[in-house]
């Protein structure tokens, strides 16, 4: 039986277990569209821009370890997707882009909403595909799920012409995927992992950096094991928070796990960034040693000798010089070290690492996240905190980008991986919103939360209506601090104050807002109106906006300026 | 980094012939700042495949990323890297030189000289074809620069192995 294109594209889809489809209409998709109802067992959530779809394909990816799907018409349509294709590919995430096109005899005429998106999106996806033949179709959305999600996953783009998905053939759905230049490298090689576990057995200062790689694979648990067995303190990405528990119990932040360092880097934690600057063996794994985690390349780990985990090897050796080179998919490449350390017991042990670990937590003690509430003006760190005491540590966070993201990646504690979405590697302002939402269809019951700043929550805020409309009640606290906070915060230190450009003095009111919206809208000015509002926000099953008026030059420390050092941090 | 320091290299790249392929290989030095010297292309034996063989300049940790991201492109088949081979390699010239009655002769000579062929003659002109390796179509170039050279068609370098090892997949 001869089926359109549309028809095969929904039954691809079903095929690779597609639950849910963010997606916005248009001319070039209006075949896929109008074939969607006979398919209600794929969802669609219609979005207000199709940005906001690919955020929320991506958290919906970063919540379930899924590949997200959207789907978006030509044009505008697949360029205002670019950012969050970008966003996703700098964060490794599988996610499958449909875009429509102009029918095939057009493409190159400069018809009506035509934009070469393939062209544009080539180097911000995985990969990518124009499908000119409905007889390529399935091969080729085979392909894109396949390549998504597999080895480094990232964004893969399909670009489908109108009279492809308009024409018929027959439907056959590939068993599998052959693609002669695409073998990644998922066992980790038994010499490489013998020499390291030969090195980290002598460590007597060992720390263990840990990145995004490791929420992927779902290598957790290697990895908690590993730690524990080498007595090994862990620190970890922004992508890799949760990967390791930060807290003995959820919820209780008074105990830390001895093991956790916190996150690393420009604003990591003191002792993280001593740590790695004073240990002898640096294990890296499924981390990228990104410029905000190396600081000065010269200065990073400077007495290490370092082992580095990662299944893409154009990550290995390419920012900072390595000893141990391991390409391998990290759970796979974290058993098999856990397996030769387990093969003997780590001599020594005791004697090497209790003096490590106490100069650990000499530098805790020294130097802890800190912060002072006092007076009558919230402190945005107070918010985050009351955030993750009041909902025991157990919500999904995503967040926006600048200060309002750092004070969460700080100040909540992830004990489980994929509760923590937040755009690391772009850095994509307005990623907050949407990707709550792409969370919270994933799991409906959840609470989940947007942190956000007063900046940033504008880029984004049409989705509110979807959640309105879909009835997913994201809670949304904004930090208003009345400034574009990061920007203004490296205005202050090292452009002498010239606040050109990042104060927000007009803003809406964000009430008023979520009323308009549809959604509640909640105001806290005074540290003690901090804890009811949160509550009344966790109470309701609607969406909710809180909007904290907090110090409006609050900064984020530690701080490493660029350029420095990650030993060399501004403490206050 | 400054990354056009460093000696030439040669890197073959056999991909699969699938549309935006070039556009593919050609991103990726453009997008992370790596320097293309020459670039050819052209179908191989085997159906499907083609041969790009490029030469770019950097030190050998440019190198090396250069390696592995063009590994890294799901159209590429395989990377040859010629550091770690003896290799032939070979580019050709077109080269429109001035040949009046006076220097007819001297060019002739020199082409005789490089062992290269006049492929188009007019009254005034020859179109000399030269293949050799790098230094081979400089030299001719610089002689025949000297009677005067007023067009010039290159291709890039293209390259083999010396080895017994045959490039597979």
């Amino acid at each position: 039986m001869k089926r359109t294109g549309a028809q095969i594209f929904f039954e691809c889809l079903k095929k690779e277990g597609v639950e849910v489809i963010f997606g916005f209409p248009g001319g070039a998709v209006l075949d896929i569209y109008n074939e969607m109802s006979n398919h209600e067992e794929i969802r669609h959530i219609l979005v207000r821009h199709e940005q906001g779809a690919a955020h929320m394909a991506d958290g919906y990816s970063r919540a379930t370890g899924r590949v997200g799907v959207c789907l978006v018409t030509s044009g505008p349509g697949a360029t205002n997707t670019v950012t969050g294709i970008a966003t996703a590919y700098a964060d490794s995430i599988p996610m499958v882009v449909f875009t429509g096109q102009v029918p095939t005899p057009m493409i190159g005429n400069d018809a009506f909403q035509e934009v070469d998106i393939v062209g544009i999106s080539r180097p911000c996806t995985k990969h990518n595909y124009l499908v000119k033949d409905v007889r390529d179709l399935a091969k080729t959305v085979r392909e894109a799920f396949y390549l998504a999600r597999t080895g480094r996953p990232g964004p893969v783009l399909v670009d489908l012409p109108k009279d492809v998905v308009q024409a018929q053939t027959d439907f056959r759905y590939p068993s599998k995927v052959e693609l002669r230049g695409y073998k990644p490298t998922l066992e980790a090689h038994a010499g490489q992992i013998s020499r390291g576990a030969k090195l980290l057995r002598k460590a007597k200062r060992p720390v263990i950096y840990a990145g995004g790689g490791v929420i992927h694979s779902d290598a957790g648990e290697e990895l908690q094991r590993l730690a524990e067995l080498l007595q090994a303190p862990v620190t970890a990405t922004l992508m890799g928070l949760g990967c390791f528990p930060a807290t003995l119990e959820a919820g209780d932040p008074k105990r830390l796990h001895p093991l956790w360092l916190g996150m690393l880097g420009m604003h990591g934690t003191f002792r993280a960034n001593m740590a790695v600057s004073n240990a002898d063996v640096l294990f890296a794994v499924g981390a990228r040693f990104d410029d905000r985690v190396t600081g000065k390349i010269s200065g990073f780990a400077p007495k290490a000798k370092i082992i580095h985990v990662d299944v893409d090897p154009t990550s290995i050796s390419k920012s900072v010089a390595v000893d141990i080179p391991i390409v391998g998919d990290c759970k796979n490449a974290l058993q098999k070290m856990v397996q030769a350390l387990e093969a003997e017991p780590v001599e020594e042990l005791e004697e090497t690492r209790a003096p490590w670990l106490d100069q650990v937590r000499q530098w805790r003690e020294t130097y802890p996240l800190a912060y002072q509430q006092e007076g009558d003006v919230i402190k945005p760190q107070f918010v985050v905190e009351k955030l993750y005491e009041l909902s025991r540590g157990e919500a999904i966070v995503t967040t926006e980008v600048g200060q309002n993201q750092m004070w969460a990646a700080q100040y909540y504690h992830f004990n489980r991986p994929r509760t923590w979405l937040s755009s690391g590697g772009l850095g994509t302002m307005g990623y907050g919103l949407p990707a709550a939402i792409g969370a919270q269809v994933a799991f409906p019951d959840h609470l989940v939360i947007d942190v956000a700043g007063d900046g940033s929550i504008q880029m984004n805020i049409q989705e509110l209506i979807t959640a309105v409309c879909y009835c997913l009640p994201v809670k949304v606290a904004i930090l208003n601090n009345r400034y574009l906070g990061m920007v203004r915060q490296w205005q202050e230190l090292f452009y002498r104050r010239n606040y050109c450009s990042t104060c927000l003095e007009m803003a809406p009111d964000f009430v008023k807002l979520a009323d308009a919206y549809g959604a509640v809208g909640l105001r806290a000015t005074r540290p003690d109106e901090v804890e009811p509002v949160i509550r009344e926000a966790f109470s309701v099953d609607r969406p909710v906006i809180m909007e904290f008026c907090v110090a409006e030059e609050e900064g984020v420390y530690p701080m490493v300026p660029a350029g420095k050092n990650i030993s060399e941090m501004l403490l206050v | 980094m400054e990354k056009t320091n460093g000696s030439k290299h040669v890197i073959g790249v056999l991909v699969e012939n699938q549309p935006g392929v070039l556009s593919r290989v050609a991103g990726l030095f453009s997008g992370r700042g790596f320097n293309i010297e020459s670039l050819t292309v052209a179908e191989t034996h085997e159906a499907g495949v083609s041969r790009i063989t490029l030469v770019t300049t950097g030190d050998q940790h440019i190198l090396e990323q250069i390696i592995k991201q063009l590994n890294k492109l799901i159209n590429t088949v395989k990377v040859i890297d010629f550091r770690e081979v003896e290799f032939v390699n070979r580019e050709m010239a077109l080269i429109k030189v001035k040949a009046e009655p006076q220097t007819r002769a001297e060019v002739l000579r020199i082409v005789d000289i490089f062992r290269a062929k006049v492929v188009d003659i007019s009254p005034n002109f020859y179109t000399v074809e030269v293949t050799g390796d790098e230094g081979k179509i400089a030299a001719i170039l610089e002689l025949l620069g000297q009677i005067g050279v007023t067009e010039l068609a290159r291709t890039g370098k293209v390259a083999l192995a010396r080895s017994k090892k045959r490039v597979k997949d």
